[in-house]
């Protein structure tokens, strides 16, 4: 299987990220994987994290909610709210942290997400734009990904060296 | 007002006077010959990148000297890396579910 790339872009001035991705998989199977909670609970979460979902009603006027599991079982609970779900081919929702009775903990910034997903022959091409009401938002939110993504990098990183 | 770097990076006027100050340290007057904008208005991306710490300035005799600070400039790449990870980790645990859950072909 050959390395897909995903395009990232940093839009400060709009107070946006995007990232676009092509998966080698047909349009119904990429919409079950983002859609379907037991799919995502498989890739959401970044090694070592994983994913589990509490509720999910995934259309118009539902929400999703999960926690991201940490290795040390810490567990940072999450709540997205989907206003608009066109099946197989559009999501607008809104995503922030709570506890876990899905109570929003307005200590963290909101993410408005909006993704598209578009068939490409045999692949799906995916579009991704998240958008923030503050700059400093935007910084905080990649500043926890930065930390997220540290520990998963080392994790790729485990494996490459236990492989060699 | 709270400055950052992504801040300062986000003005296309900002981005090319850092370029100019990569490949050599200017003065503010130096710097505005490259661009037809104001004096003044050159003057305020200065003091912003200079806020950021993008830039540093150095007083050389009678005149100021603004230097590029790259230092400061690897915290964009990092941050901006780690967040690219993250998602490309994302992405590849995808890759390999999908392959399970695709159609078999006849």
């Amino acid at each position: 299987m050959t390395k897909r790339e995903a395009v990232f872009s940093k839009d400060t001035e709009n107070k946006k990220l995007t990232v676009t991705r092509s998966f080698g998989a047909p349009l119904a199977t990429v919409w079950r994987a983002w859609t379907e909670s037991e799919i995502l609970d498989q890739w959401w979460a970044p090694k070592p994290f994983k994913a589990e979902t509490k509720t999910m009603d995934c259309k118009s006027g539902g929400h999703w909610l999960y926690c991201m599991v940490g290795p040390e079982g810490e567990r940072h609970w999450c709540k997205v709210d989907y206003h608009t779900v066109n099946p197989e081919s559009h999501i607008n929702s809104s995503a922030g942290f709570c506890d876990e009775n899905g109570t929003p903990n307005l200590e963290f910034p909101i993410m408005h997400w909006d993704k598209n997903f578009k068939a490409e022959g045999d692949e799906t091409k995916v579009y991704i734009e998240i958008t923030f009401d503050k700059e400093e938002d935007m910084n905080t939110i990649i500043g926890m990904g930065f930390k997220e993504g540290f520990t998963a990098g080392l994790e790729n990183l485990d494996e490459y060296l236990a492989s060699h | 007002m709270r400055r950052d770097v992504f801040q300062a990076i986000a003005d296309p006027t900002r981005r090319a006077i850092i370029g100019l100050l990569a490949l050599q340290a200017m003065t503010p007057n130096a710097i505005a010959e490259n661009f037809d904008s104001t004096r003044q208005a050159i003057s305020k991306h200065i003091k912003i990148l200079n806020e950021c710490q993008l830039i540093e300035q150095k007083q050389n005799g009678r005149e100021i000297y603004y230097h590029f600070n790259p230092q400061k400039m690897k915290e964009v790449d990092l941050w901006m890396e780690q967040f690219r990870k993250l998602w490309e980790t994302r992405f590849e645990q995808l890759d390999n579910l999908l392959e399970n859950l695709k159609p078999k072909k006849s």
